[in-house]
């Protein structure tokens, strides 16, 4: 049996940073950690003033190379609530509609001495070559298909919120998985804390191999106690590539209606949404749903993610001194 | 045919080495007179005659590499390689002949351009360099190459490699063709439609990573489709880069029912699995890619039992700033030259996995054959096509400056056992 391993192929470089790029990097134990830190930002956000000295002086970098509404106003908005200051960059408009690399952008970025760099990418890798770019932080928002951890981790939170634990229950994950950083990032971070998981989907959207429950029939839903609906990917769906003959068979077949599910069943999905296809509108604005929980979970666990990155530990007494003196 | 600079031929006396010579059956410590590029003596005791000697003891003689597989960048991306870093890093790995893929830019698809790439390896090439040419023009699968032409050039073979012939009815014509000319296809086996947009082999670090898949289905269904057309048109084929099981499989058997089928394997193919790619680094991302445990076992069995006669580099280089990117915008390919002895060496003859004697011949006679070329000997009368190993000296890959143009070596920081001491191509020395 031969290996190369990673350490192999790369010669020494500096001590490690802490960076969060992907789920399988994080421990039961910090993942606790940064689901408590969250806990209590969201005390403190309960307060009259809600901003916290705690990150005074830190530069935060958004760097979005990918649209996005949800993930980067929520590390904004994140980044200033603990008073940092940030710097929010997207690719058009930038030197990176002039063809700039993203290494230059990265050494670009460097030179301001940034402490946490939030890197969303449309290919897989690009947080590790920010990392070994440059000496800051590096957050991981969604890099191609394969890891988002940041929305794993807030949907951990918006769960033991909604269902007061995480141990032992099942979700059932439907949709388009193989296009899914999300489905990746949460099907690792189940298993961390033991949630069992469930894949239901088209055939052709079921990644091959992937060590996990799968299943084509929807009727698999009904034993799990949160349906967690992914967002039928049009962008990725090539034409010609028939992953599914069309949206409204995808929807006859996979659809999430009220009738589908049991009664009291939680139902979340990432958003952007598409009402009609992967999920019926009265199961989104159904009691049922967590989406608007979703979002405000993103808020702190971000809060929670650039403080631990940064501090590399949890919430301690000066925090909590520094969020008296706000 | 190969082309290299001109150059005197070597007068040196080489003693105490263990000569190794698969071919010639011989495995003793003996001392080998090379006269003016030609090897004159191979005995217990030769008379030194005025020659450069060289102390060898502790090394081991054999006859050097010849790479059927190395893409050299000319013309179009010197930037990338020339002849002259191309095969000076051959030297430098061991090699005294290699050739070279056609899908350059312009691409070797006519005897102007073929014949001022002769030109420049007359005055550039170190080592023996010979050439393919394009099966079709452009590579585009239209229309085929004039074959006839390019062969009286010297081509010594023909190749769309790195793009697959997609259509069934043109390879067959190029089976057809090819025939008058005497020389094999070298076939890129590839289905498009089903490797569309991939990077990594289709399993579990892809499903896990979220990379788009890369079956192993995409090479062999095109693998058994030519097996097919060469039976059909009794035509002679040589698969390039072979990765996965079930194309190892159809290739023998194909050669026990008879077709005149080869096959080549790379070092990164018979030592890496895809579960290199967990690292993201671009180095390890070639076409085809590294596939699973089981692939890479088939293949070093193939080796082993000679259904695969050959190990070929597919040294690919690439500029830094190409390579230096994420992994899915990175471009396919690996360097190989400088590192393709030490590489199997250390991860498959140290363990145990594979005989040192099939490495050599593998390495050496057997693509020799496949192309038609001089096979390296250690007897008198051959040509002096050399190498000195020395297989207890141990190195880290990337300390000392490749000597090919570009950086881009899947062993990059790796500890590796075994180096080249001396290489005699065509009678010269090209490497000590």
């Amino acid at each position: 049996m031969i290996r190369l391993v990673k350490d192999d192929l790369r010669p020494p470089g500096p001590p490690p940073k802490r960076h969060l790029i992907s789920v399988a990097d994080l421990t039961r134990d910090d993942v606790e950690r940064l689901l408590g830190t969250a806990r209590t930002f969201a005390a403190s956000l309960e307060r009259q003033v809600k901003k916290l000295p705690t990150l005074q002086g830190h530069l935060v970098v958004n760097l979005f190379y990918e649209s996005s509404t949800r993930t980067s106003s929520s590390f904004e908005l994140a980044a200033k609530r603990l008073s940092a200051d940030t710097l929010n960059i997207k690719a058009v408009g930038s030197s990176v509609d002039k063809g700039e690399s993203l290494k230059d952008t990265a050494l670009t970025l460097g030179a301001y001495d940034p402490d946490v760099i939030v890197i969303r990418h449309p290919q897989i890798g690009a947080p590790q070559l920010v990392a070994r770019t440059i000496d800051a932080h590096v957050v991981n928002a969604g890099d191609g298909k394969n890891q988002h951890p940041t929305q794993a981790l807030l949907d951990l939170y918006t769960i033991q919120e909604e269902l007061g634990r995480l141990e032992g229950l099942h979700v059932a994950i439907v949709g388009d998985v193989l296009h899914s950083r999300v489905a990746r990032s949460l099907i690792q971070a189940f298993a961390l804390v033991g949630i069992r998981t469930t894949l239901v989907g088209p055939p052709a959207l079921l990644p091959r191999e992937l060590p996990a429950e799968m299943t084509t029939d929807i009727a698999a839903i009904r034993d799990a106690d949160v349906v967690y609906v992914l967002r039928m990917q049009n962008e990725r769906m090539e034409p010609g590539a028939n992953f599914v003959p069309s949206l409204r068979e995808y929807t006859a077949r996979w659809g999430i209606t009220p009738e589908r599910l049991r009664p009291g069943q939680k139902v979340m999905h990432p958003g952007p949404m598409n009402r009609g296809v992967e999920i019926d509108p009265r199961v989104a604005d159904s009691p049922e749903s967590l989406v608007i929980s979703e979002v405000r979970a993103g808020l702190v666990t971000r809060m929670a993610v650039l403080y631990d990155v940064l501090t590399g530990g949890p919430v301690g007494v000066q925090a909590l001194a520094a969020a008296e003196v706000a | 045919m190969l082309w290299q600079k001109d150059a005197p031929g070597a007068n040196v006396v080489i003693r105490g080495a263990r000569v190794l010579d698969p071919t010639e059956g011989i495995d003793a410590t003996l001392e080998v007179r090379i006269d003016n590029g030609t090897i004159v003596d191979v005995a217990e005791k030769v008379d030194a005659n005025e020659h450069r000697v060289i102390d060898a003891a502790g090394l081991v003689l054999a006859p050097a590499f010849v790479d059927p597989h190395v893409h050299l960048r000319t013309p179009g991306r010197e930037d990338e390689e020339t002849i002259a870093t191309g095969s000076a890093a051959a030297a430098a790995g061991g090699f005294c002949a290699i050739l070279a893929m056609p899908n350059t830019d312009p691409v070797v698809d006519s005897a102007a351009t073929l014949g001022s790439l002769v030109e420049t390896a007359q005055r550039e090439a170190v080592v023996g360099v010979g050439f393919l040419a394009a099966i079709t023009r452009g590579q585009r699968g239209e229309e085929l190459t004039e074959m006839g032409e390019l062969a009286d050039t010297g081509a010594v073979a023909f190749s769309d490699d790195g793009v697959p012939v997609a259509s069934a009815g043109l390879m067959r014509r190029a089976l057809q063709y090819a025939s008058i000319t005497g020389r094999p296809l070298a076939l890129h086996c590839e289905e498009p439609t089903l490797s569309h947009g991939a990077h990594v082999h289709e399993g579990r670090v892809a499903a896990e990573l979220g990379f788009a898949g890369y079956p192993s289905v995409a090479e062999s269904v095109a693998v058994e489709r030519d097996l097919s057309l060469a039976a059909y048109e009794s035509g002679r084929i040589h698969v390039l880069h072979l990765s996965a099981a079930e194309s190892v499989d159809a290739l023998r058997r194909a050669r026990a029912a008879g077709i005149a089928a080869s096959g080549e394997a790379t070092p990164h193919h018979l030592v890496l699995t895809d579960d290199a790619v967990r690292s993201l680094d671009p180095n390890v991302k070639m076409n085809p890619p590294l596939r699973a445990e089981r692939d890479r076992v088939a293949l070093l069995d193939a080796v082993r039992d000679g259904t695969i006669e050959a190990i070929a580099t597919d040294h690919a280089p690439h500029a830094a700033h190409e390579k230096d990117v994420p992994f899915e915008a990175a471009p396919f390919g690996v360097t190989g030259l400088e590192t393709a002895f030490a590489s199997l060496y250390t991860h498959l003859v140290e363990p145990g996995l594979l005989p040192l004697e099939t490495l050599l011949e593998r390495m050496s006679a057997g693509p020799a054959r496949l192309f038609g070329l001089e096979v390296p000997r250690v007897a008198t009368g051959a040509t002096a096509n050399l190498v000195l190993l020395d297989l207890g000296r141990e190195w880290t890959v990337g300390e000392q400056p490749f000597r090919s143009r570009s950086g881009n070596s899947w062993l990059l920081g790796s500890r590796l056992t075994g180096a080249v001491r001396m290489t005699l191509a065509g009678g010269k020395v090209a490497f000590e």
